[in-house]
């Protein structure tokens, strides 16, 4: 049975323009020590799926609808105090922005002290005893000194280090990391990713890797679904998804992608931008953007199903296998890799 | 034979310029922290640009690379005068700009323009398209007001707005589309160089290609030359001529495009390099990415001689934190500021590894400075 | 930290300097000569101004008067003699100040309760009816003067129902003859005064409050706390409170220490024997000694107040520690 198993999930926030439907129709499992990559751009639901999974949407204003099995319970069924337990132990999420995530007011070592008496009945010495032992593990120097600062004394990098401390100090099965690199510099990045794949197999917890970089994809998932307009228009396993993209928006990405390892004149630019999710365009919401829309697209939503060569792969296109692998092939033709 | 980081300053302005547009002579930018009862007195100061050197062709791009801390938005704001240079000069188009006062340098600021990082926050959200697209000619007094009009409109359909949203308001457009918003201002004056300060960052994946494109169709079209300053370095790859690195306020490494990135010579470059994640999985997942140990340190106490001498992986005891190395020449412009440049490239952590190593004190994490970039 | 101190304090003296400095000049630079005023205003005889003007020294030049009045503050510790009275001002402030004092704290007091309890909770149910009758009677506690609702109150709940007592002041220690005192009346007669001094207060810190709790519960560091798991009592306590309340801190400092220097509607409503009341019976009556006097305590107690303030700030937010 798999860890998660999340079906035809669908989060809609009510507003005073009306209802933004942010996630209509998502789902996916997760297994033991798998790494699932998320993929899509601002709008496109990531974010909320994975805060509706974990209970963190407003209650006010918000309707959901699905499943989220965990370990075989519905998360979205369960009352607000069986969902705390398993938030910050079973399942943990750490955030985009390590700047403002942490409580300016208190130590670092208060926030993870914190976050183990929340979830286990120890003592105070014995929670601060474990505290320094996440610290060390994430890489904080003089971790024996450090653990009474304030996050302010910390820099981004730092800051990212302790969210993942505060994240994993529980020995979570499942961490759900937001764009966690989004906000750091690439050399900041380059560590916390090493960083979360060690301590992926050290502590052995699956990973939903939340990201707009397809390079961070590449470097550490498993399995990747890419989303556009909360809907998921095309999942597979890493290598496949690089090598036989199925989207059009999944071609758009790759080719609007600046790459350090190819020469290309002039980058892949899908026109306009992303639909209002207040009144999405109707039939295939990608249609008024792709540049291979047929007149069925713009009436019918097509289907998130299997594609033939592959059973592991799914696509939502109404466009013909063959056609797209062609497509395919161009593109990848184009962004011709220079050997390693 | 190493070339020093300074220009003598008998020579003219004009002189120095030599057919380049900008000329950046060993600028420096230093804010003080002061402390004091009463009076404040300078203890130590951040040093977010120390010493960096570099000059601009017409029509070319500069791409200048660096994380956070290195000091390419202080440099950038200095070329433009939004800051002053504590030293060093800046000469554009054969003139000494660096001391101009505020109404000297308003005519230059006809030929100078910037375009800023945040689309949402450098619009003024109370005025109309039209009025900040214009505004650059209204302060210059070029045109009378049917004359700027048409010009607005001209601008709006060459950066890929419809002409007709003249008299929309920001919060009306996207992030990409007030990005070219502010494109359309900065070329409002018809500018020589436009000062690029992360114009893409901000924005996702898809509409960055959008903007990267017509930057460089609008450079094809008008004859611009672009300082662009990125933290991405797939992106000043795509854009660049020749591409400058900077760290902790200096230079690291200049070197045409396709050199820096095929070959670089300086360790922080390779660093820099290797730690991009690269859109293939299995390139991606084979290659053994150099991964720096530390964080940037702060600018207020850099490190002795060499600045990345504590983080290098080449790192050579009584030599590297004793001299600082000047930028060394490797031919056609490529210099870089290592005592131990890289022989190969690409090479991982264990391969450069040169000299005994010894494991300095951590060095202090960098605090939150307004200053810092 | 003790630079940080040091550094305030030195800057709290020089401000009182400036301060009643400025003052001083003004109150003698006025165009009613002093000597006048001391000798009955308008009614002065020219040989009693001539004496009042000798003895007053107001023939110095002014800053040897200045001078004089710092020496006599800061040596003597006098703030001088009542123009009519000829009582020691010391005296007069010494038995106005404990009456405002009382309808001050007491106020603060009530204010902070209504302000934390109405404006937590408005935060919490943002748009439900709890909230919108709250946001109105914010908008009716602003907007209607306090002497107005002094008068209604005492109109109301004094004459008409006899709940309270009407006006006047009933001293906690040392009752006078023949009028109420000690601790229950002194309690009894404060407490329409309270309720009409804390209204305006309340409705500025019921929306500050309200507006800073909502702020905080979106900053990203409370969604972490919940990502662990927090049940929302312990969100709300140890995570929103302590920071939503930081500038609550600063301005109440700030909004005591102004209203110290006298509460001067509601007292004249109740007639409470305040500086408010005195200040304005002293300038009716062209007392410029008590005046003054008035000024330069009120001042004192601003400054003291905003150092308080000062220094606990930087105790209770650990990013302002280190400067």
């Amino acid at each position: 049975m798999a860890l998660l198993e999340v079906r035809n999930l669908r989060t809609s926030f009510r507003t005073d323009d009306g209802i933004v439907r942010a996630v209509d129709g998502v789902s996916f499992e997760v297994e033991k020590g798998q790494v699932l990559g998320i993929v899509g751009e601002s709008g496109s639901g990531k974010s909320v799926t994975n805060l509706t999974i974990m209970g963190l949407n407003p209650r006010q204003n918000t309707i959901t609808s699905g499943e989220a099995l965990w370990k075989g319970r519905d998360l979205l069924k369960m009352k607000p105090a069986e969902l705390r337990e398993i938030r910050g132990s079973e399942i943990s999420m750490i955030f985009q922005d390590p700047m403002t995530s942490l409580n300016p007011v208190h130590t670092i070592g208060k926030q993870l002290v914190e976050a183990i008496l929340l979830h286990r009945d120890v003592t105070k010495r014995v929670a601060r005893a474990r505290a320094l032992e996440l610290l060390r593990a994430v890489g904080i120097p003089r971790a024996d000194a450090r653990i009474d600062d304030y996050p302010h004394q910390f820099s981004g990098g730092m800051r990212q280090r302790v969210m993942i401390a505060m994240a994993l100090i529980n020995d979570p099965d499942l961490l759900i990391a937001d764009e966690p690199t989004t906000a750091l510099d690439v050399t900041t990045q380059a560590q916390i990713l090493a960083l979360m794949k060690r301590l992926q197999q050290d502590f052995g917890s699956a990973i939903i890797m939340i990201t707009h970089d397809l390079g961070v994809i590449a470097e550490i998932a498993d399995d990747v679904f890419v989303m556009y307009a909360a809907n998921v228009v095309e999942q597979a396993e890493v290598h496949d998804l690089f090598n036989r993209p199925q989207h059009p928006y999944t071609w758009g990405l790759m080719g609007s992608l600046p790459r350090l390892d190819a020469d290309v004149e002039r980058l892949t630019q899908i026109p306009g931008q992303p639909p209002s999710l207040l009144r999405p365009p109707p039939g295939c919401r990608f249609h008024p953007r792709c540049p291979y829309v047929m007149e069925v697209c713009k009436t019918t939503v097509p289907k998130l199903v299997p594609t033939q060569k592959d059973p592991g792969h799914l696509q939502a296109c109404h466009l013909d296998e063959e056609t797209k692998d062609r497509e395919a092939a161009k593109l990848l033709e184009a962004m011709m890799v220079e050997a390693g | 034979m190493a070339t020093t980081n300074s220009v003598p300053t008998t020579t003219t302005a004009a002189e120095t310029a030599d057919g380049n547009l900008l000329v950046v002579d060993d600028v420096k930018k230093h804010f003080p922290i002061t402390r004091g009862i009463i009076f404040q007195k300078e203890i130590a100061s951040v040093k977010a640009v120390d010493g960096v050197s570099f000059s601009i062709k017409p029509g070319e791009t500069l791409g200048i690379v660096g994380e956070s801390g290195c000091g390419k938005s202080t440099l950038a704001r200095c070329i433009m005068r939004l800051l002053d240079p504590t030293a060093g000069r800046v000469i554009f188009d054969g003139h000494d700009i660096t001391n101009l006062s505020r109404p000297s340098m308003r005519p230059v600021r006809r030929d100078m323009t910037m375009i800023f990082q945040d689309p949402y926050a450098s619009l003024n959200p109370r005025k109309r398209v039209g009025f900040i697209v214009a505004e650059p000619l209204e302060v210059h007094g070029i045109g009378t007001a049917a004359e700027i009009k048409l010009r607005v409109q001209e601008l709006l359909e060459v950066v890929g707005l419809n002409p007709e949203h003249y008299n929309r308001f920001p919060h009306e457009f996207s992030g990409g589309q007030r990005q070219r918003i502010g494109v359309a201002r900065a070329l409002a004056v018809n500018p020589k160089l436009i000062v690029c300060d992360e114009p893409v960052s901000a924005l996702d994946v898809s509409v960055q290609a959008q903007i990267l494109n017509l930057l460089k169709d609008l450079q094809d079209d008008f004859g611009l030359t672009y300082v662009f300053i990125a933290h991405d370095l797939n992106v000043v790859r795509h854009i660049s001529d020749r591409v400058m690195v900077m760290y902790l306020g200096k230079v690291a490494e200049v070197a045409s495009r396709d050199v820096l990135y095929r070959e670089p010579k300086h360790p922080y470059t390779g660093a820099l390099l290797s730690a991009v994640p690269i859109a293939n999985p299995e390139l991606g997942r084979k290659r053994e990415s150099i991964v720096l140990e530390g964080d940037v340190p702060s600018p207020v106490n850099p490190p002795s001689a060499c600045r990345f001498h504590p983080r290098c992986p080449r790192f050579v005891e009584g030599h590297c934190d004793v001299e600082e190395p000047p930028l060394y020449p490797f031919g056609e412009g490529h210099v870089a500021a290592c005592h131990y440049p890289l022989e190969r490239w690409p090479m991982t952590a264990s391969e450069m590894h040169r000299g005994r190593r010894v494991r300095e004190e951590e060095p202090a994490p960098a605090p939150d400075y307004a200053a810092s970039s | 930290m003790f630079r940080y101190l040091v550094r305030r304090t030195l800057w709290a003296i020089m401000l009182f300097i400036v301060i009643t400095f400025v003052t001083f000049v003004i109150f003698f630079m006025a165009p009613q000569n002093p000597g006048r005023a001391v000798c009955g205003g308008e009614r002065a005889r020219a040989d009693c101004i001539e004496r009042a003007t000798e003895k007053l020294g107001l023939d110095d030049p002014i800053p040897v008067q200045y001078l004089r009045f710092l020496k006599r503050l800061v040596i003597d510790r006098s703030l001088g003699q009542s123009f009519i009275t000829n009582e020691q001002v010391n005296d007069v402030i010494a038995d106005a100040a404990p009456v405002t004092a009382s309808l001050v704290f007491g106020g603060a007091i009530l204010w902070m309760m209504i302000g934390l309890v109405v404006g937590i909770f408005s935060a919490l149910r943002p748009r439900s009816l709890l909230d919108r009758i709250a946001m109105v009677g914010v908008l009716v506690g602003v907007s209607a003067h306090p002497v107005w609702i002094g008068l209604i109150f005492s109109y109301f709940l004094g004459y008409k129902w006899h709940i309270t007592p009407i006006a006047t002041y009933a001293d906690f220690f040392n009752p006078v003859e023949g009028q109420p005192g000690g601790p229950w009346q002194w309690f009894y007669h404060m407490i329409l005064p309270w309720c009409t001094f804390a209204i305006l207060f309340a409705a500025l810190y019921v929306r500050m409050i309200r507006a800073n709790v909502m702020e905080t519960m979106s900053e990203d560091y409370v969604r972490t706390a919940r990502a662990k798991g927090a049940p929302e009592s312990r969100v709300l306590g140890a995570h929103v409170l302590r920071n939503a309340l930081l500038p609550v801190v600063t301005m109440l400092g700030m909004d005591i220490g102004i209203a110290l220097g006298g509460a001067i509607f509601t007292e004249g409503v109740y007639q409470l024997p305040g500086l408010g009341l005195t200040a304005i019976n002293a300038v009716n009556a062209q007392d410029l000694a008590v005046v003054q006097g008035v000024v330069v305590f009120s001042t004192l107690c601003i400054i003291f107040f905003n150092l308080i303030v000062d220094l606990l700030y930087a105790w209770i937010d650990p990013r302002i520690r280190l400067t």
